[in-house]
């Protein structure tokens, strides 16, 4: 599904290069649900970037879902980034001036799809997310946990082949992260493939795999020893 | 497609409502900059159209230098004929048409005499005048070349005078009388007053009130009915005691005319001109080499300046204010869009193109463009009301908002604002997704 291989992206100034991502190497497989940890500065969240074609790299190699992304054009990675991608995001990122309704449409309404299909997915999604009455509300009229719903809602409508999630739970107190998390596990159950970046041990443990990243390379988990730990410890085991 | 941009004006509309001030400011900016461009051209298309457009390359001014090169300002004979000049070119009826003007006011005696005589202003002139310029009848015609050799007591009263005198009723054949001469009415002309009247920049008449009269030269010059319009007789030149001495000396007042339908009969005349220039040398009335002109419509109205100097004056300024407004504006737009940059990022990651985001802002812009286009053309409507305060009455009321003002007030409101909003929106388009989210 997703497959990085010496991927790098360094940012350039004119005195100073700073590799965000080396030698980068992942493989994300279709109906799995990894998450990407690391301390902060580590490169996770430019790694998201790059694998949700926000940002460019500047060398190796990216397919996704099978195709080299990096001569595509602006038009060609947005069209993918419509099409096939989901993104959640730590902030929401709602649009402030649209109602729940209208925020979910945005990414079909770039499709091109036909108003009653548009209806029925966001309705669907809505559903799913268990927001449906809310659909004519403002995002600041919702609670934290309601407008992550509603933002996962915006990234379920258009049924996307890869589920982004930039620490989904980060602004949300513990029983809302809580109800997020379970409700992204749910999506998962019915197949949808998930790439979490998270540096909460316990979201981590709550992923089928971990992939853990220090200094913008993917490393052993077992070199950074206190995640490691408290990975272990949130799944009720002690590490191998 | 036609989806997408509804939807666009939606989001435009909220998202125009979400900051009134700006808004208004923008809209302000817009009108005001539109309104006074749109006035001034109001009044600069008024007086500056051909004004006999089917016409204007076939009619043209011959002059003669009678003076000389001592009395010309750059070198231009003057801009009319002395009667001598006159009578001769008619004479040698060179052209296919030819008529001289000069202009008379005559004082109307109403068949009812319990009305008050008035003054009414016209024009002595030949009877090619009539078809020269097309003038349209709503009576009768004009009369012909018998007429003026006869010097016959005829006459054309216009449609306003018609009404005013015999109730809008035909009045060809009846008999008028004009400061205490009996006139026969052989045509009234239907509503005829073109703008600027080219036919008569000599005297400064090109946004006169219409012509009431008009009667044959030759019966003018021989009842002794003097010009209400210029005399130039040069810098030390002198009109003479007597009707005579006037009419023989080197005093310019009559504006000559012929109707030249061909380049070869335009040449023919230009060599005509110059033929009876040398003529007058070696009678000894010119001793300078021949000096004429021969001008068309347009070619006179620029020599003449017929434009108000006032007018392309305030249209340079009033479309430098709309320079200023749309460079005001687009500071708003630039500050609007770019406070929405977490939400185009937000955009351009959902899958929005920059085309797309192209799309959303220049459609806002032209909403903006819309209204600041419907605010121009409620403050240009008043502004035709204050025309007069800017412009001199005749020219200020020529000016008038019809279909076309209005359709070009919206579209250079409209287009004005897109252009405008072209560096913002491009701005907005380069917008990177990635360090928007990457900042929140």
């Amino acid at each position: 599904m997703l497959k990085m291989t010496h991927l790098s992206k360094v940012y350039r100034t004119e005195v100073v290069e700073t590799y965000a991502l080396r030698d980068f190497n992942i493989n994300v497989n279709e109906g799995e649900f990894v998450a990407v940890t690391g301390p902060s500065g580590s490169g996770k969240t430019t790694f998201l970037t790059i694998a949700g074609l926000l940002e460019t790299f500047t060398g190796g190699q990216y397919h996704l879902d099978g195709v080299e992304v990096s001569n595509l054009n602006d038009n060609e990675r947005s069209r993918i980034r419509n099409e096939k991608i989901g993104f959640i995001f730590q902030a929401f990122n709602l649009i402030p001036d649209l109602n729940v309704f209208d925020n979910v449409e945005v990414p079909l309404r770039y499709r091109g799809m036909k108003a009653a299909e548009r209806k029925e997915r966001i309705m669907n999604a809505l559903e799913r997310v268990g927001l449906a009455s809310r659909a004519k509300h403002y995002p600041a009229e919702l609670s934290g946990g309601q407008q992550q719903r509603v933002a996962i809602a915006r990234a379920l409508a258009g049924s996307p082949r890869l589920l982004l999630a930039d620490e989904p739970t980060g602004n949300l107190d513990t029983q809302m992260a809580r109800g997020v998390m379970e409700l992204l596990e749910e999506i998962h159950r019915e197949g949808a493939t998930i790439v979490m970046v998270t540096h909460d041990p316990e979201l981590a443990a709550r992923a089928q795999r971990n992939v853990h990243i220090i200094d913008g390379q993917v490393v052993d988990l077992a070199e950074d020893p206190r995640f490691h730990h408290a990975v272990h410890a949130a799944r009720g085991n002690a590490p191998a | 497609m036609s989806g997408m941009f509804v939807h666009n004006l939606r989001l435009g509309t909220a998202s125009l409502r979400r900051n009134v001030l700006l808004t208004a400011l923008m809209i302000m900016s817009i009108g005001f900059g539109v309104a006074a461009s749109m006035v001034t051209f109001a009044v600069f298309r008024a007086v500056s159209g051909d004004p006999i457009p089917h016409k204007s390359s076939q009619l043209f001014v011959p002059l003669i230098d009678n003076r000389g090169p001592q009395y010309n300002r750059h070198g231009e004979p003057p801009s009319a004929l002395n009667y001598v000049d006159a009578v001769a070119l008619m004479r040698a009826h060179k052209a296919e048409r030819q008529t001289m003007i000069y202009p008379v006011a005559l004082s109307v005696m109403p068949d009812d005499p319990q009305r008050m005589p008035f003054k009414a202003p016209g024009y002595a002139t030949y009877g090619d005048f009539f078809s020269m310029f097309d003038v349209p009848f709503q009576y009768g015609s004009g009369w012909g070349s018998a007429e003026d050799e006869a010097r016959e007591p005829v006459i054309v009263i216009s449609r306003a005078l018609n009404q005013k005198l015999y109730g809008g009723n035909n009045s060809v054949g009846r008999r008028v009388i004009l400061d205490d001469r009996q006139y026969r009415i052989v045509g009234v002309t239907d509503n005829w007053d073109p703008k600027p009247r080219f036919f008569d920049t000599f005297s400064g008449n090109a946004y006169a009130d219409p012509a009431q009269i008009y009667l044959p030269f030759s019966y003018a010059i021989a009842q002794h009915i003097d010009t209400r319009g210029n005399n130039n007789c040069g810098s030390d030149g002198k009109r003479g005691d007597t009707w005579e001495t006037w009419l023989h000396g080197e005093c310019v007042w009559i504006s000559p005319w012929v109707e030249l339908s061909s380049v070869a009969q335009v040449q023919a005349y230009r060599q005509f001109l110059d033929g009876y220039a040398r003529e007058q040398r070696e009678a000894g009335r010119f001793n300078w080499a021949p000096n004429n002109r021969l001008r068309n419509v347009r070619e006179w109205l620029d020599y003449q300046r017929a434009v108000p100097q006032e007018s392309r004056i305030s249209m340079t300024l009033a479309f430098g204010f709309l320079v200023i407004c749309l460079v005001n504006t687009i500071g708003l737009l630039l500050a609007k869009f770019m406070r929405r940059a977490p939400e185009i990022g937000v955009r351009r990651a959902l899958g929005a193109s920059r085309g797309d985001i192209y799309r959303q802002f220049l459609a806002e812009a032209a909403m903006v463009g819309l209204a600041g286009g419907a605010l121009g053309l409620l403050l240009t409507t008043i502004g035709m009301f204050g025309l007069d305060l800017v412009f001199e009455p005749q020219i200020a009321r020529l000016a008038h908002l019809d279909a076309s003002l209005v359709l070009l007030t919206l579209l250079v409101a409209i287009t004005a604002t897109v252009i405008a909003a072209f560096y913002p929106t491009w701005r907005a388009a380069q917008v990177q997704p990635a360090w928007q989210l990457k900042s929140n």
